[in-house]
């Protein structure tokens, strides 16, 4: 499976349609030879691949299924890692089955995506999080992925918490003036962030407003405390002085294809991914503005049958093509998991 | 110590491996030589040669041979 890496932002409606329409039909027909499991549900939904014209017309999986089997299309020999969502709050987590193509285009599609906001140069970096979470290289949890993912914009990196998750004050302090004046990528988890870096930072007398956040994992640990992605740009700027902030969008279950916020506070899907919104009560694809659960098509899920899937979210498409931005594509909102959804683990816990 | 050695020696210390299997590896060959191997490699190498490589290139580098083109090619570095 190759993939043109073209610029992530750069097709309209109906070019972006056909070429991941296109992508996704050859995934589909390759999980449908290669994978027993995907094969026994396409066929009970008895579809025809030569029936399917929109990638819409292909049925989703949910996101549990990865709980619950083990879904892979390429052979065992062939698998080098093995991603998983970290699951603290059930005791089955996903796994997610990688191979060196698919590993290689999430590395290089992430890189993609994220330059597209930040650049291709690299800079010194300060990950928001213990070194801990990375200490296993076969098997990381979505944190972990993340991190490693994300190092790859780092020319020098540090961690912020040590192994007991106490935020390494001297530690920052040294970096910062060592890069002084330059530009300091910050990358870290949603819920981490706001339960250990922000409590911690209020205190402190440190400056990053020379500083670009990227966090992701998600908000639904944080409901129980009242901050909301407003409240959490607002009070870190506060704080530290920093005030370029790009919350993303993702999941373990497609790795790679992230949706990140632009700078009018919207979650773009890329060329090479996209959502769309379906109602709760027919699973019919919703319109524009209309809030439903939200369906996520990946390009990247070549050695799982991935590239489909129905997630427990809820969320609301703005708008196509036409946000301020100036990036072509769907943007988006993410009002979190629905009501009475499994409570899923993911990757924004401290274990 | 000229270039070529010094680029051979990063990989023999950083991935762990025997000099005459070097000349022929490729990314993920060796299990050192995984993505966290690889940003180690790449830090050494950056610091060795006094280069700093962008985001394409680190992709780029998927080999013994492929690193040296990169150095050779975008950063003056004579082999």
């Amino acid at each position: 499976m190759l993939i043109d890496l073209i610029d992530p932002y750069s097709l309209k409606k109906e070019e972006k349609m056909q070429w991941l329409s296109k992508i996704l039909k050859e995934l589909t027909e390759h999980h449908y030879n290669n994978c027993i499991e995907y094969k026994k549900i396409l066929d009970a939904f008895d579809i025809s691949l030569n029936d399917i014209n929109n990638y819409t017309d292909i049925p989703f999986l949910p996101v549990r299924l990865f709980k619950e089997f083990k879904l892979a299309s390429v052979a065992d020999d062939n698998l080098i890692k093995t991603l998983t969502s970290s699951g603290t709050t059930s005791s089955q987590v996903s796994k997610i089955y990688l191979d060196r193509i698919t590993s290689g285009l999430q590395t290089k599609v992430l890189i993609k995506i994220v330059s597209d906001f930040i650049g291709k140069s690299r800079f010194p970096m300060i990950i928001l999080d213990t070194s801990a979470v990375i200490k296993d290289r076969k098997m990381f949890s979505a944190r972990g992925a993340g991190i490693i993912g994300f190092s790859i914009f780092a020319r020098e990196k540090i961690f912020a918490f040590d192994e007991n998750m106490q935020l390494d004050i001297e530690g920052l302090r040294n970096f910062l003036q060592k890069y002084s004046g330059q530009t300091i990528l910050l990358f870290g988890f949603t819920f981490m962030i706001w339960q250990y870096f922000y409590k911690e930072i209020v205190k402190a007398d440190i400056d990053l407003s020379n500083g670009i956040l990227i966090h992701g994992g998600g908000w639904k640990k944080l409901i129980d405390t009242a901050v909301n992605p407003e409240i959490f740009k607002q009070s870190l700027k506060t704080a530290c002085g920093i005030s370029r902030i790009h919350d993303y969008y993702g999941m373990v279950e497609q790795t790679g294809t992230i949706y990140v916020e632009c700078e009018y506070g919207h979650m773009h899907a890329s060329v090479f991914s996209d959502v769309c919104i379906r109602r709760a009560k027919d699973f019919s694809i919703a319109n524009i503005g209309e809030r439903g659960l939200i369906e996520v098509v990946s390009s990247l899920p070549y050695s799982y049958p991935g590239h489909i899937l129905l997630t427990e979210d809820e969320g609301i498409i703005f708008g196509e093509d036409d946000c301020p931005c100036g990036r072509y594509g769907k943007y988006f909102k993410i009002f979190g998991r629905i009501n009475n959804a499994e409570i899923r683990g993911c990757s924004d816990t401290y274990e | 110590m000229d270039n070529a050695k010094k680029y051979l020696k990063i990989f023999v210390d950083v991935l762990e491996v025997a000099e005459d299997k070097v000349l022929n590896l490729n990314y993920r060959d060796v299990p050192a030589w995984d993505s966290v191997g690889h940003m180690t490699l790449i830090a050494e190498i950056e610091s060795e040669f006094d280069v700093m490589l962008d985001t394409e290139e680190i992709i780029d580098f998927n080999s013994f041979e492929k690193g040296k083109e990169i150095l050779s090619n975008n950063y003056g570095v004579e082999f």
